[in-house]
Parts: C-alpha cells; structure tokens; sequence
C-alpha cells in the first residue's frame, strides 16, 4: 500500500490543466447551500440535487433487497427448509430480484452519477430537460410505493422474471401490483435515458468533440440508447401479463393459440440488453478511476469507445441464449450461442485496455482503485463464466443451476455494485464537498471484496454439482459450499454496512474537500467542491483529450 | 421556465426536437410487442385473423383513415405558418384537434358496435378482436393526448411566432408519429382477405 492520502493536493497538479485551476470559494456549501428545507429538494430542478435524491431512493431499495438476500441465505444454511416456507422462499428470491434490479441496478449508475456527472462532465449547466429530469425521480418513487405496496399486500412469487403461463394463470400472488410497480420505474429510467441523450448531443463545451469525451459519457450514452429502444419493450410485455391475467386474452395462451415462448422472447429482448444497462456504466466509472489512479492516459481510447457501442449493439442480438433449453429452434439457438461469443469481443478489449493502462503506472491503491481493481477482477471471471453459458451444449447441464447465479452475480454484484461503490467513493467529495476516511474506506472495499469472492465463488461449484436455484432445501451434500456462501453473506452485509455509516459521518464531520482532491482531468473537478448551482462560473472551453494525466512522478 | 442550460435559442430547440425523436423511438419500440403478438397469431390463426377482420366496420374506418390523413396535413400546415410567423397556424392547429376529435368519434362508435360481436367470439378470434382493441386502444390514447396537446397550443397561441414554433414544430412530430401508427393498423385489422369477399 501506498502512502495514505493527507493534505488538500496529493498528488503533483497538472502542469497544463485543461483549464485554469480556480481558486477555492469562501461559499463551502456549493449547490448544497441553495436551499436546506425538504421543500427545496423535492422542487429542485438541480440534477445535483435530483441525484442526491435518486441516492438516497436507490439505497433504501438496496437495504430492502439486501434483507431479502440475508434471508435466503440465512434459510440456505443448513439443508432442511426449516427457516421460512417454500412459498415465503419463492416471494424473497422474487422481491430480491425485482428490487435490485429495477429499483437498484438499473438506476444506480445511469440515475445517480450519470445524473450528477454528465452536465459536469461536458462542461453544461444542467441537463437539457431539468423539469423532465425531476418528474423521473417522482415516477420511480410511484413505481417504487406500487412495489412496496405489493411487498405489504404479501408479495408476489413469480420470479423476477414473470414467466408465463405461471404468472398469468396459477400464481396467487400479487402479480398485477408488482408490474404496475415496474411499468412505471421503467419510465423513469426512459426519461433519464432521453435526458443523458439530449445533452449529450446539444450540450457540450465548446471544442468537447466526441472523441474528447469521457468514457463514462460514452457508458452512459450508450446505456441511455438501450433505455430508450429496451425498456418500452418490457413495459409492453408486462402490460400483456396483466390484461392476460386480469381478463385472459390469450397472446401468450396456447388454448387461444398464444405461446408462452414468445412471453419469453418479448422478456429477453428486454432483460438481456438490460445487463447492459447495468454493466456498461459501470464500465465508464472504471475507465475514469483506473487512469486517474495510474497515473496514465487510458490505453486505446477509441476503442474504449468503440468497445461500448459494441457491447451495446450486440447486446441486443444476443437474448435467445436465455432461453436454450426452451424448446427454441436449434438453429436460433446455435446463432445465439455465436453472437453471446461475438459480445465477448468488445468485453475482453475493455479488460485487456484497463489492464494495459495499469502498465507502468504509478499506482495508488486508493478506495476507488481498490473498487475499481476488484470490478475489473470479478467482471472478468464473471465474463468467462458467461462464456460457458454461451455454449450450448454446457449449458443444457448448467441452466438453472447455481452456476448461474454466481455467473450473474459476478457480473451485476462483483461488477456493477463495486463500480457503483467506486463511483461514490471517487466522486464523493464533489458531491458532498467532504472527504471520506480513507483507512476505513480501503477496508469496506477489501471486507466487500473478499465477502463477495466468499459467497459467490462457492456457488460456482454448487452450480457445477448440480445444486438447482430457487428451491429453500437441499440434499446434505451440498451443505459445506452454501455455509461458505451464507458466511461470505454476512461479511458481505457488514461490508456494505460500513460505507453508510463513515459516508454519513464524512457529511458532517470530514475533511472539506479541495476541487480535486485527486488531480484528475475531468471537467467536473475544475469546478468547486460542491460546484456551484449552475456548475461552472465560466463556460469552459475544452482543448485536448480527457486523460491526459502526465507521465509518471 | 428556466432554460439557463441553452446556449441560444436555436440550441434550445434542437434540444426539443431530438428530445422528441427519442422519445418517439421509445413509443415504436412500446407498440412492438402488440406488433409482435399480432405477427404471430396472423402467422399461426391465419384464417381466425381472416374472418374477425370481415367482422370490421371497414367503411367507418376507411373514413377514419381519411380524416387523420388530413388532420397530419392540417397539422404540417400549423407548423408552416408558425415557421413563417403567419398567425394561421392557430386556425390549422383548431382543425387538427377537431378532426382528431372526429376520429375519436368514429372510433368510439365502432368500438360501441363491436362490443356485441366480441361477446360472441370464442378462441383465435377473440385472440384477434384482443389485439384490435389493445392496439387501436392504444392507438386512440395516444390520439388523445395529442388533441389535448393541440388544444392546449391552440390555446395559448399568443406565445408562438416566427422567434419560438419549437414547441408546435415537436407536437406536429408527435401527431404524424400517430397518424403513422394507424396507417399500419388500417390494413392489418381492417383488409385481411378483403378481396375473397
């Protein structure tokens, strides 16, 4: 471990900075001391502001389905379904799912900092649509009591997935409620996407070319296009559950000559592009924190960029590899299982440049680098084990066993929720104008790390036994692995635990923040920590590439 | 209204046109799966589909095709006349809303007819007759806010002209995005088979 970070400037300053470094206001409270009444949050049309508030939404929903997860994991230790139901099982894997992904997952990155970030970033006043931006908060809010409501009424117990014929015809549960619930989230990440869109192509800084802008821009731009073309598909979707459920109209009915598959089809065109949604921002927040830690310009940025638009084309030609073992034509699924290993092109070009930029850089490992490391890891080993999935013939063994779970768990836990902790961590003294304790924050990062390595790695294996998901008992044999993983949980749980409690202790009590504390390039930190309301006091004007850190110390 | 994130005007309303293309892109990909359940079912039920289209009102919505065809047109000539700052634009924007509200009408009446026939289908053809009310359903809600979209331009028209049309130039894309959409929804509820009759 390097030196720990004292004082206002770690880190040599820029000898050319893109623009003139400002010196630090006597207004400390930036966008923060624009108002301090609850009225003047929930009216702003700040997308400061309305990323604080999306924080604050999306962490209530993660501690709700982390209670899930701790639950299911808590039944898993031992092998007798003593703890909680069969049916009590099926609701907490299905309101796990469903919270972490809508209400966590898809918001987290795109909703919070790509919110704060990207008028930031491209040196804008604001978002293009500001009053749109405030309306998508209330949406997601409304989806959220829809779904909490449904939670209360006793839940529902289809999956996150709503497979038909169980959800419109056998579940007694409260199906209807909970699509109400995500049909409306999904509008708001609709309207986040648009917005991202529209200032991304109207709002730039003078000389911000394309190819100048941040690969977090690039991540979220992209995620924002797979919002716009994606989501609307699966508020159709489930729109069709609800009228099949409520007055049976047959679309996905084989008695009225529906077809279930084609539920499941319409559902996958969705939800496989929606990884995308939760992993390429996590991809941009990487791509910012790795070359500031390193000291070094990201290697093969254009194809950083060209990477992105990749992964996010192909992502949507590549759903049919959900459904294998579903009974769809063969051929369809010998061309799936081709395009799931063309998307792994892209992927691998990303891992191998956030590599290559570590090569011989100066190397801090930092809270947010040990965040970001620790993403590139768990993104890989959770992208390989992808892979295996992607094979057809492995994958008729391996559907619907732990292997999966663990696959995707790599990919949205070890990937997207460590980025997104990243992301907070590296931004945090933008956006609350403090600095968070470093010592216990490289600790949060290393317990979440090894807590996560714990409880997933054993899953693999589990996966590969044979052990089948979503069932609350077990044969005895399988037991050692699922204590491992329900042990790798609880560390997990304190590990994410830690952030809330020294993040809300920095807002009161830490060190105020310089405007870049860790002599980064990007426009966001040539501005004041917090920025002011209308972020910069000056327009700034953008002459060069965006990490052109200077060559080692 | 703020709009401190524009530079000038003329960024402001590229802003409202792309805003409103990508939002449109979002409704094409939000009609698709209806499109895709109706794909299937004329593929897999073909003679089901047949026959509940023989059940249309095919003169009423023929007129109906008409009607928001004109309306599309009355609506372009709204946002000419607000681009050139003639102040006509308000008497095409008043038509554009009552042919919307015609077709409304017509739709409604049809939908009142219908509701016997309905009762009556069993199977693949209450699968067809589903999908005509969902998609047309749809159709018509969009229509609706449209007109109220319209309505309320046609109101407050004192505050367009030559220097500020974006707002009239972004509802008129939204009005040829539903005058679209029914021009795919006439020939797939209304002319299957016609000709075998």
């Amino acid at each position: 471990m390097s030196t720990p970070i004292e004082g206002p400037t770690p880190f040599a300053p820029q000898t050319s900075p893109p623009v003139p470094i400002r010196a630090p206001s006597p207004n400390w409270s930036g966008y923060l001391g624009e108002g301090y009444t609850l009225r003047s949050w929930l009216t702003t049309h700040d997308h400061k502001r309305i990323a604080v508030l999306y924080m604050v939404a999306i962490t209530v929903f993660f501690f709700v389905g982390g209670a899930a997860a701790t639950m299911m994991r808590l039944e898993l230790a031992t092998p007798a379904g003593d703890l909680v139901s069969a049916e009590t099982y099926n609701k907490l894997f299905t309101i796990h799912g469903v919270v972490m992904v809508w209400f966590f997952l898809i918001p987290s990155i795109p909703s919070v900092l790509g919110n704060f970030l990207v008028p930031l970033m491209i040196g804008a006043k604001d978002m293009a649509f500001p009053r749109l931006n405030l309306a998508s908060w209330y949406i997601y809010v409304l989806g959220g009591l829809f779904t909490a409501w449904a939670l209360i009424e006793g839940g529902v117990d289809t999956g996150w997935t709503f497979y038909t014929p169980y959800s419109t015809k056998f579940s007694d549960t409260n199906v209807v409620l909970v699509i109400l619930g995500v049909f409306i989230v999904g509008f708001s990440s609709i309207l986040t996407g648009l917005n991202i869109i529209v200032t991304t192509h109207k709002l730039r800084a003078p000389g911000l070319t394309w190819f100048r802008l941040p690969l977090f821009i690039w991540a979220n731009y992209a995620t924002s296009i797979i919002l716009l073309l994606a989501t609307p598909v699966l508020a159709m979707t489930l729109t069709l559950v609800a009228l099949e459920r409520m007055f049976g109209i047959g679309v996905f009915d084989p008695a009225l000559g529906g077809d279930p598959l084609l539920f499941q089809h319409l559902f996958w065109f969705y939800s496989h592009p929606a990884v995308y949604i939760m992993i390429l921002p996590a991809m941009g927040v990487a791509s910012e924190i790795i070359p500031c830690f390193a000291r070094r310009t990201v290697f093969g940025y254009r194809f950083m960029c060209y990477a992105i638009l990749g992964i996010a084309s192909i992502g949507f030609l590549v759903w049919g590899h959900h459904m294998f073992v579903s009974g769809q034509s063969m051929y369809a699924g010998i061309v799936f299982s081709m395009l799931s290993f063309l998307v792994a092109i892209p992927s691998a070009i990303k891992v191998f440049n956030w590599t290559a930029t570590l090569y011989k850089g100066s190397i801090l490992f930092t809270a947010p680098m040990l965040y970001a490391l620790g993403f590139v890891g768990l993104f890989t080993i959770g992208g390989m084990t992808g892979l295996f999935l992607a094979s057809l013939a492995l994958d008729v063994t391996l559907t619907d066993t732990y292997f999966v779970i663990a696959h995707f768990h790599y990919i949205m836990v070890g990937g997207s929720v460590m980025a997104y902790l990243g992301a907070i961590h590296f931004w945090w003294p933008k956006i609350s104008g403090r600095m968070y304790p470093e010592m216990l924050a490289r600790i949060a990062a290393l317990t979440i790390f090894f807590g996560f390595n714990m409880t997933f790695f054993p899953q693999y294996l589990l996966g590969w036994l044979g052990m089948p998901r979503r069932y609350h008992e077990y044969p005895p044999e399988f037991q050692l692995l699922n204590v491992f993983s329900s042990t790798g949980a609880a560390v997990l749980a304190v590990g994410y635990l830690l952030p809330l409690f020294y993040l809300g202790w920095s807002l009161f009590y830490g060190r105020r923040a310089p405007a870049n504390p860790w002599g980064a390039t990007g426009l966001e930190w040539q501005t004041d920590s917090p920025p002011p309301k209308h972020n910069f006091e000056a327009e700034p004007v953008v002459t060069r590439g965006p990490y052109e850190y200077d060559p080692v110390r | 209204m703020s709009t401190i994130q524009f530079d000038n005007p003329l960024e402001r309303r590229a802003a409202a046109s792309l805003g409103m293309w990508a939002f449109l892109a979002t409704e094409v990909m939000f009609f698709g799966p209806l499109f895709m359940g109706y794909v299937h079912g004329r593929i897999a039920q073909h003679a089901a589909f047949a026959e509940g289209s023989h059940h249309m009102h095919i003169v009423l919505g023929t007129l109906n095709t008409a009607i928001l065809l004109t309306s599309s047109f009355t609506m372009a000539l709204a946002v000419h006349a607000s681009q050139q700052g003639r102040s006509s634009f308000r008497t095409w924007l008043g038509l554009t809303a009552l042919l919307g509200l015609a077709f409304l009408g017509i739709k409604g009446s049809e939908y009142w007819m219908e509701a016997g026939e309905v009762s009556k289908a069993s199977g693949p053809v209450l699968k067809f007759y589903f999908l005509y009310f969902a998609m047309t359903g749809l159709h018509a809600v969009h229509l609706s806010i449209g007109v109220v979209l319209v309505g309320w331009l046609w109101r407050g028209a004192k505050l367009y002209g030559r220097d500020y049309y974006s707002p009239i130039e972004v509802a008129g894309l939204y009005w040829h995005f539903v005058d679209i959409v029914w021009v795919f929804l006439y020939p797939m509820f209304y002319l299957i088979e016609r000709y075998a009759k």
